[in-house]
């Protein structure tokens, strides 16, 4: 919705907060999440974002949410999907190029990030979509992102465990989350 | 009279010096720190060369390099990869336009191999502009990439010699990166930091939208002087001549991105000659954005008015008695001569 997603751009810094509060949350119960396979969740949690994020953002599901470095302003629903914007295109009054009856998405996210605390992530490059993606949930990602650490000493256990295998020698069962980490 | 004492047989790349990106003469013009001149050809819709040959022997003797366009304004036209692959021949240099519009990253990693396989030195990258502006409003707007991931992908390319997927590349394109840049339309305040963004993704030099605007540019360099962005990036600024005021108020309407001032308008309206007052300005314009420091060019785009680049490129004194490489400057020499009417 054009009037919502425009006042969630208004109020960027209130959702900023939010999603610091969402991604703290996302955290604490990535163990839950990790134990019981991002592919078995991957439907409804993509399906509650779709809902959330539709609504709040006129997300796109392109499942690399990049709202906290855009002002809260979905760069999706630019006609040409610009991940680094404004074009040139940009009208008298800060109008789209393509919908002239449409803000400019970035002239609102430019506005949105100067509100936000982290605002200034918007003069990070970022790099196309990968269009494998789309559709995918960015909250499993954010857990499988953010757990990082905790994947990589999986991954080094993984490794060892191998290694104990191919010398012969019994290993515990694989960790789920460590052999759904590429789904 | 060659631009540089090195020259190799038109067709032929130029040797590539220490510390440059490209062999190309534009690189090198703007390093030695001459204020550069680009102009772009209207690719024909045609598809017989002689088109191509007429329109850039008109800019012979005055401009450094030669933008190909990818199809501008979302309109069919000869593409741009043939426009370089037909000039490049004749040893023009040309800046090869990229635009994300058409093209998905497969396609456009081809098109920078192929280019820089034909003597292309210059690439510029663009996001394009919309499909509705041109006169296929019904095709599909590709978008796979924008300005910025191009650039880097270019950049990886060159750099690092492998594909977008990591694939190794046996030989890598050796291109000096451009990109565009409009300061004369919002948000202002942002304008010089997506600059820095582009110059982070991999931008040596730009081209600017069509300035009219001298105030706002000069706000605009003022910041990228301030943030040091002039050091790290040649900045060529757009300028061209207006044909009469209507055809200003109706590319101010019409034409998104382009930012013409009343006093313009009102400049031409008051003129005798239309036409003339257009060129006056031009030239006035140009004179007024060589004295702005930071300024590395301009980018004269004279849509339909080709003819008058070298005039207005004469008028304004630009070139400082340079004359840029030319084939004609060959006239003499039966050898190369031959050599060009072969591949004509």
């Amino acid at each position: 919705m054009y009037w919502l997603r425009r006042w969630s751009v208004r109020h960027a810094r209130a959702l900023e907060l939010t999603y610091q509060v969402v991604e703290r949350c996302l955290l604490i119960v990535s163990p839950v999440v990790n134990r019981i396979g991002h592919s078995r969740l991957e439907k409804p949690v993509a399906a509650v974002e779709k809902l959330v994020k539709g609504a709040l953002f006129d997300c796109q599901m392109c499942g690399q949410c990049v709202l906290s470095s855009t002002g809260m302003s979905c760069p999706m629903n630019c006609p040409k999907s610009i991940r680094n914007g404004p074009c040139g295109g940009v009208r008298e009054g800060g109008f789209c190029e393509v919908k002239p009856e449409m803000r400019c998405v970035w002239v609102e996210g430019w506005q949105g990030a100067a509100n936000m605390k982290q605002g200034a992530q918007i003069a990070t490059v970022q790099f196309a979509v990968d269009h494998r993606l789309k559709g995918h949930s960015s909250w499993l990602r954010v857990i499988r992102d953010k757990s990082a650490d905790t994947q990589a000493s999986v991954s080094l256990q993984a490794v060892a465990d191998t290694a104990r295998v191919l010398r012969g020698e019994t290993t515990a069962a694989p960790d789920d989350a460590a052999g759904d980490r590429s789904s | 009279m060659s631009c540089f004492e090195d020259e190799p047989v038109p067709g032929y790349p130029l040797p590539m010096l220490p510390g440059h990106s490209s062999p190309g003469r534009l690189e090198r013009t703007l390093r030695a720190g001459h204020f550069v001149v680009t102009s772009e050809l209207a690719p024909p819709d045609s598809a017989d060369p002689a088109a191509v040959y007429e329109r850039a022997a008109l800019f012979d003797g005055y401009v450094d390099a030669i933008n190909a366009t990818d199809g501008s304004g979302a309109h069919c036209h000869m593409g741009s990869l043939a426009v370089c692959a037909l000039l490049t021949r004749l040893g023009y240099a040309l800046i090869q336009q990229i635009s994300c519009r058409d093209k998905n990253r497969i396609a456009i990693q081809g098109d920078i191999l192929g280019g820089a396989a034909m003597g292309v030195c210059n690439m510029l990258c663009l996001s394009g502009d919309g499909v509705q502006t041109g006169d296929h409003p019904e095709a599909k707007p590709v978008f796979d990439l924008d300005c910025m991931s191009l650039l880097e992908i270019a950049r990886t390319m060159r750099d690092k010699a492998t594909f977008q997927s990591g694939r190794k590349l046996e030989h890598p394109p050796h291109v000096f990166l451009g990109a565009a840049a409009n300061p004369f339309v919002a948000p202002f305040d942002w304008r010089p930091l997506r600059l820095a963004k582009k110059i982070a993704a991999g931008a040596q030099f730009v081209q600017t939208q069509y300035c009219f605007d001298i105030p706002r540019l000069k706000q605009y360099m003022s910041r990228v002087r301030d943030m040091g962005l002039d050091e790290q990036v040649f900045l060529i600024i757009g300028v061209g001549p207006l044909a009469s005021a209507r055809s200003a108020e109706w590319i101010r309407s019409n034409v998104p991105g382009v930012h013409i001032p009343d006093s313009v308008i009102n400049r031409l309206k008051g003129a005798e000659n239309q036409k003339a007052e257009g060129l006056q300005l031009c030239v006035d314009l140009i004179q007024e954005i060589r004295d702005i420091q930071g300024v590395h060019g301009v980018h004269v785009m004279a849509y339909r008015q080709e003819q008058t680049v070298p005039d207005i490129v004469t008028r304004a004194g630009i070139l400082e008695g340079r004359t840029p490489w030319h084939p004609s400057a060959y006239d003499g020499d039966a050898t190369v001569q031959q050599h060009l009417e072969n591949i004509q």
